[in-house]
């Protein structure tokens, strides 16, 4: 806290728009960019891999929220645009022997082209009747890769695809599979960050306000709301493809409508219309179910014998994604991201709150 | 050669199958006309009502209609409890809070019914005869038979209550618009809590049904994906919707199941009423009996 305002001086609108509003926040960037930088280094492997698992849980989570969070569409298909990424670039490795960097925006397009007509309905419907449409599509997309070998590759539906290769060398160990999925992680963030603060982010936000008075100020809302569509599910679609490359296979049980629902729970959990919100909540709903196993093989055994444990995991598992999402709901609807800024502000004015 | 005989049986068994969807369609129709809450864990609430059914017959070893009457009871309970803890901090807010807070109610009861219950699946024998009735080519089987009667049952009482009884007319009072409600004193709050014990008792019902049809597990609650189908086809608050919306739907899934599954290789079944349901949602969002209050952007 060496950084103390005390007042409010932006005097022009290229201060109020900008990335980071005090020097303070630069710095906080630099320390956490050297604290990702080590990481890699720092930490045995097992913990490298899960920060990977938060870094693809990210990108998707940003995504999902420029739909929900600042454009105000609701959908429950988000895993399935993810499956339509992870299938088409597992395809065009496989089958065509792409490069990542050429398969991973073609999975991102594939799915934003799937998004944008799952998401056509939203130009008449919204609310509940968008929710029950985006059911419908991520039920027959998960039912069109189930029952079209030509996209799923035949056997239990997965396709095994190559790791990525990048100057001839492949990317095999969690810590180098860590560097390929931060940078994208970190570009999604970045390209977030400044898609919301744009004419395009300001009309989502506008339309979720109040979409009569936003077309009516000049919004072209068929253009936007599919573009937010379109968007969201890019990521959604990439997302899908660095899964894929961080399991090695694509595997539609890693894209049910469970999946959807974890991301939902993260957006919620980490605060809607948020950047920071959505880091939040991949990071919760990502630790929930490792420290849910670690807290049961720990100390799970005064309550239930050793047979069960493994048993009552899942359903825990359950429990708490449920139960947070209904309490975040009930009790701080703008979610983790609301509580950081409500911590920050309390000590940002501290010895003297009054 | 069209096969008659074979298009009869599965239209009789889409229409038994389809009347036992608009059981569960009914329990969603009843608390999102009178509260404008959307419940996506209506399948939950189903599921919950079986294993409470098959819980109390195998665990406590009590008697078929003991365990009925208590899982009809206890569901009631189960609504009012949920309304007040859950939904009644969300009036006013989003309906993208309704429908998340409802998602996680459903997967908090899709983990923790398996820890109270066991996880594996029960068989619930209901108290009548095995034996399928012949009707000439068709056999009906009694569980289907008993599911279809029970909601065309619930079909002749909620019609009544909501066009005869004082508590039917307040309810419809109130889910036309609460303020008017409010100010000719209607206990609003009351009412949405009674619409979630109806719904209660409904799943409760269902849950009787189904789960003698599939047994009771975790599976169970997939039948609530089946009612988003059913709703959208019949309108989303008309009761005589969910019940025209369910034969829809249990006739298009039967006549897909026997007539495309050969084609295609099966699974069209789960398939086909969505295709219907994007159909309806594209031309006719309210549905067929549905008041027509969408808003176009």
């Amino acid at each position: 806290m060496f950084h103390r305002e005390s007042g409010y001086y932006k005097t022009t609108y290229a201060k109020d728009m900008a990335l980071y509003p005090m020097p303070v926040a630069r710095w906080t960037v630099a320390a956490i960019v050297l604290l990702l930088c080590i990481a890699p280094f720092a930490l045995h492997e097992y913990y490298v891999s899960i920060i990977n698992l938060i870094l693809v849980a990210t990108v998707g989570a940003l995504g999902l929220n420029i739909l929900v969070g600042y454009t105000g569409q609701i959908s429950i298909g988000h895993a399935a645009f993810m499956s339509v990424g992870a299938y088409t670039a597992a395809n065009l490795a496989v089958k065509l022997g792409w490069p990542f960097w050429a398969t991973l925006p073609a999975g991102g397009l594939m799915a934003a082209a799937i998004g944008a007509i799952v998401g056509i309905p939203s130009l008449r419907i919204k609310g509940l009747y968008l929710a029950i449409a985006t059911l419908a599509g991520q039920l027959i997309i998960e039912w069109t890769i189930n029952h079209v070998p030509a996209i799923s590759g035949g056997a239990q539906a997965s396709i095994e695809v190559p790791r990525p290769t990048l100057f001839g060398a492949e990317l095999k160990t969690q810590a180098q599979l860590y560097w390929f999925l931060l940078f994208f992680a970190a570009l999604a963030v970045v390209g977030t960050l400044n898609l919301v603060r744009s004419r395009i982010g300001r009309a989502f936000i506008a339309i979720r306000d109040q979409d009569i008075a936003a077309e009516i100020i000049g919004i072209n809302i068929f253009r936007y709301k599919l573009l937010a569509f379109a968007i969201s599910s890019f990521y959604a679609g990439v997302t899908g493809v660095l899964y894929t490359y961080y399991l090695g296979i694509a595997n539609y049980e890693q894209f049910q409508i469970v999946t959807s629902i974890d991301y939902l729970a993260m957006i919620i959990i980490g605060g809607l219309g948020s950047v920071l919100g959505s880091i939040l909540g991949a990071i919760f709903v990502t630790l929930l179910p490792i420290a849910i196993r670690l807290g049961m093989e720990n100390w799970g055994g005064a309550l239930f014998s050793a047979a069960d444990i493994n048993n009552i995991i899942p359903n825990l598992r359950l429990i708490g994604f449920g139960g947070l999402i209904i309490l975040f709901l009930v009790l701080e609807p703008e979610g983790l991201n609301r509580l950081w800024r409500n911590i920050r502000s309390y000590f940002r004015v501290w010895p003297f709150s009054y | 050669m069209f096969d008659w005989g074979f298009t009869l049986v599965l239209l009789t068994n889409g229409l038994l199958i389809g009347l036992m969807y608009s059981l569960i369609a009914l329990g969603f129709v009843l608390v999102y006309k009178a509260t404008d809450a959307i419940n996506f864990a209506q399948g939950e609430f189903v599921m919950l009502a079986g294993f409470i059914i098959a819980g109390l017959l195998f665990l406590a070893g009590a008697p078929f209609w003991v365990s009925a009457i208590v899982a009809v009871l206890g569901m009631v309970a189960f609504g009012f409890g949920l309304e007040r803890i859950v939904l009644r901090p969300l009036i006013g807010r989003p309906i993208i809070a309704v429908i998340m807070a409802t998602i996680g109610l459903a997967t908090v009861l899709r983990g923790a019914a398996p820890l109270f219950f066991g996880a594996e699946t029960r068989a619930l024998t209901l108290p009548i005869s095995d034996e399928p009735i012949v009707l000439g080519t068709i056999t009906l089987p009694p569980v289907q038979l008993v599911g279809a009667l029970l909601s065309l049952a619930f079909l002749g009482a909620f019609t009544w209550f909501f066009l005869k009884s004082r508590m039917g007319v307040a309810m419809r009072a109130v889910a036309d618009n609460q303020q008017v409600a409010m100010a000719m004193g209607i206990h609003v709050e009351r009412y949405f809590a009674i619409a979630w014990g109806l719904a209660g008792i409904v799943s409760a019902l269902g849950g009787l049904a189904w789960g003698a049809l599939l047994g009771v597990d975790v599976h169970l609650a997939l039948i609530g994906l089946k009612v988003f189908p059913v709703v959208i086809l019949g309108g989303l608050d008309s009761i005589l919707g969910a019940i025209v919306g369910g034969l829809i739907v249990g006739v298009v899934e039967n006549l897909a199941a026997g007539y495309l599954d050969p084609l295609v290789g099966g699974g069209t079944k789960d398939f086909a009423p969505y295709v219907l349901m994007i159909v309806m949602l594209m031309i006719r969002p309210y549905g067929i009996f549905g008041k027509a209050r969408i808003e176009r952007v």
